[in-house]
């Protein structure tokens, strides 16, 4: 308790403090010369925010560019050294192949899923059931998801884990894919004969996409939803008076028309896998090949403490999310103008 | 950013949409529905469509539901048997949760972290939404030249993973930043302290808030700001008056959405916070492992994690999807 006290004085001193700040500021404001009042007002109401995003996002990011081109310990110029290191290195050019995995694997199948659920559970009974069941794993940590996920993939020496009661209990089902239900998912990266190359991204990453797809399907499935329930009704009237079947229905006239909605919902989740940290912290720590970028960020900084390539990495995930943003805005451009002929 | 705007969907237009948006049907657009009634069967539901949700359904569900019924049972069933037997051989107990939350030695004593967690979300919940709501309204109420453009400069930084600024913020809190010998921000000690905590998530939440909020505050009414200015208010009495007491729709979600984020927060914590000031969710990432053999106190530990999130997702659906359909970006 007496924690709770003691935060609960900072946290009223503090707020005490930026309000006799901010207040002070704004009564000086009123004693300059006329034509400088609003402008000045305007930068009291500014200051907390901009202070934050300038202190705290834009010099820091710039910084981060900066220290991506210096060595660890940040003394000395390396040029491109660092990110030459991320590329010829097995190890984190691993990382940026399993960053791609989760941001094409995830992408695609959270939005398959949230437009199977927003269809199909539309209008039906059971509805709000349906979608609480998709949504409830976006409620909770992504740390929480690697945990509850950790008794799905369980193996030796524990004999609790499900997958492997289910894969142990088809028959015939080879002993590498779980047929003797005492597979390690998460640790092996090979699957029914297939070893990938060092370099290439293990089937135990596509096990954590698949807690990836788990938390994220919710949130796909709530905004397609509202936007195919945007879809006029005459639309899709006309259609079934011209014959189409629910099938075409769907695929002609509604699917096009929250198109724009579907290319918003696939850069967010993009976003998010790309910055895929806390699953595969809480799972596998990076380990058995699992790293993403963000993971390997993590532990190159704050783990070995090498500041120059961790920045590096900071930097590729920045950069990363440029050819994003542009594919979105064309994509989006292009929707608008089929929308709009 | 246009990411956002491509929904074509101002969810605080229509208290109803939001009602309806996990629920019932509604035109996000905010038109009327041209047609009435229940004339055109919207419902694509297929048989075999039924079969897919309830399918998906199901798989959605059982890997908390295994967690939940393995939390009840003993240490040696946890390790020694799926969850799925304790229906032909119950066994409850509530050992795990007794060893998880009591303090002392060998116990884990999760109310400290929860308590923790609470510490660390109420204020910077507070702040980010707070300070971006007096941002939000000089960005569309006093007038200053350049200020659409500082909106726009404000969102562009939500593209900005937080990766690119948490060293740099660390070394600020921990050093202050110098150049040669002058001192141009003070070492202010703010590593491990609930403070540092707050600012960071204050400053990683503030483009969000802040283009959240603005596209509020900016659609309120003209008239009733004119009028108030009109009667001799001045922007503080226009902005706690009439800005706060109009914003509670958007203020009530954005707060929902940043409680959430920040309650589930792991990384924020992991670099800004001591191990003793950590949040529950580092704390659970910690017992994975430390205590990768003690599967049973880990079942407990996941729920005691999960039931603050799932019960503000329970109590407060309609604001908590209001935000999302606001937002459906977050840096």
């Amino acid at each position: 308790m007496g924690e709770f006290i003691r935060a609960l004085i900072t946290v009223l001193i503090a707020f005490a403090a930026l309000g006799a700040l901010l207040g002070s500021l704004y009564w000086l404001s009123g004693r300059l010369p006329k034509q400088w009042q609003e402008g000045a007002r305007y930068w009291v109401f500014m200051l907390p925010a901009t202070v934050a995003v300038v202190i705290g996002l834009l010099v820091p990011a710039l910084r981060t560019i900066y220290l991506s081109f210096r060595n660890d310990s940040g003394n000395s110029f390396v040029g491109i050294d660092n990110y030459q290191t991320i590329f010829s290195n097995t190890g984190t050019r691993l990382t940026v192949f399993n960053s791609m995995a989760w941001v094409i694997v995830g992408t695609a199948f959270t939005v398959v899923v949230g437009l199977a659920v927003a269809r199909f559970a539309d209008n039906v009974r059971g509805e709000k059931a349906f979608k609480t069941a998709i949504f409830l794993p976006g409620a909770i940590s992504l740390v929480g998801a690697g945990v509850t996920w950790l008794f799905v993939y369980a193996g030796p020496p524990f004999d609790n884990g499900l997958l492997n009661a289910i894969t142990g209990a088809i028959p015939g089902l080879p002993a590498d894919m779980g047929g003797n239900g005492d597979r390690l998912w998460v640790l092996e990266r090979g699957f029914g004969g297939f070893d990938p190359p060092d370099s290439a991204p293990g089937f135990n990453t596509f096990l954590l996409i698949v807690i990836f797809i788990w938390t994220q399907a919710g949130f796909a499935t709530v905004i397609f939803s509202a936007a195919l329930k945007g879809v006029p009704d005459d639309l899709i009237e006309a259609a079934k008076v011209d014959g189409a079947t629910d099938r075409q229905v769907f695929y002609k006239v509604m699917l096009p028309y929250i198109q724009t909605t579907v290319i918003t919902v696939a850069t967010t989740i993009t976003f998010a896998g790309l910055k895929a940290f806390d699953i595969v912290a809480a799972t596998t720590g990076g380990r058995f090949g699992t790293s993403t970028i963000a993971n390997e960020f993590y532990v190159t900084t704050f783990v070995q403490g090498r500041g120059g390539l961790g920045s590096a990495l900071a930097v590729l995930l920045f950069a990363l999310v440029i050819p994003i943003i542009y594919l979105n805005r064309r994509a989006q451009k292009r929707a608008e103008e089929m929308v709009g002929a | 950013m246009s990411t956002t705007s491509g929904t074509d969907v101002d969810p605080f237009a229509d208290q109803d949409m939001v009602d309806h948006a996990v629920t019932g049907d509604v035109d996000p657009t905010g038109h009327k529905k041209r047609s009435t009634g229940a004339t055109v069967s919207r419902a694509l539901g297929t048989k075999a469509g039924m079969i897919i949700v309830t399918v998906l359904a199901v798989l959605w569900t059982i890997p908390t539901f295994g967690v939940f019924i393995s939390s009840f049972r003993p240490e040696a069933d946890v390790k020694g048997s799926g969850w799925w037997t304790f229906f032909s051989d119950p066994d409850v107990t509530l050992d795990n949760y007794r060893a998880v939350l009591s303090s002392g030695a060998g116990n884990d004593d999760l109310w400290k972290y929860l308590q923790n967690s609470f510490i660390i979300t109420v204020p910077a919940v507070m702040l980010s939404v707070g300070l971006a709501l007096l941002a939000a309204y000089a960005l569309s109420w006093i007038e200053f030249r350049g200020r659409e453009w500082m909106f726009v400069a404000i969102v562009a930084l939500l593209m900005v993973p937080l990766q690119m600024a948490l060293v740099p913020i660390l070394q600020l809190f921990s050093g202050g930043a110098h150049i040669g010998t002058v001192t141009i921000f003070p070492d202010l000690d703010l590593t491990g302290t609930y403070l540092g905590v707050w600012i960071a998530h204050t400053i990683f939440g503030m483009p969000f808030c802040v283009f959240i909020l603005k596209n509020f505050v900016g659609a309120l009414p003209r008239d009733i700001i004119e009028a108030a200015k009109i009667d001799g208010a001045g922007h503080m009495t226009i902005f706690f008056r009439l800005i706060v007491p109009l914003s509670v729709p958007a203020i009530a979600s954005l707060t929902i959405f940043q409680f959430m984020w920040i309650w589930n927060d792991y990384l924020i914590a992991l670099i800004y916070a001591g191990q003793d000031k950590a949040p529950i969710t580092r704390q659970l990432a910690t017992l994975t492992g430390t205590r990768g053999q003690s599967w049973h106190l880990l079942t407990a530990a996941g729920m005691v994690a999960m039931v603050v999130p799932i019960a503000v997702f329970f109590a407060l659906q309609r604001y908590f999807v209001r935000g999302l359909l606001a937002g459906a970006v977050k840096g």
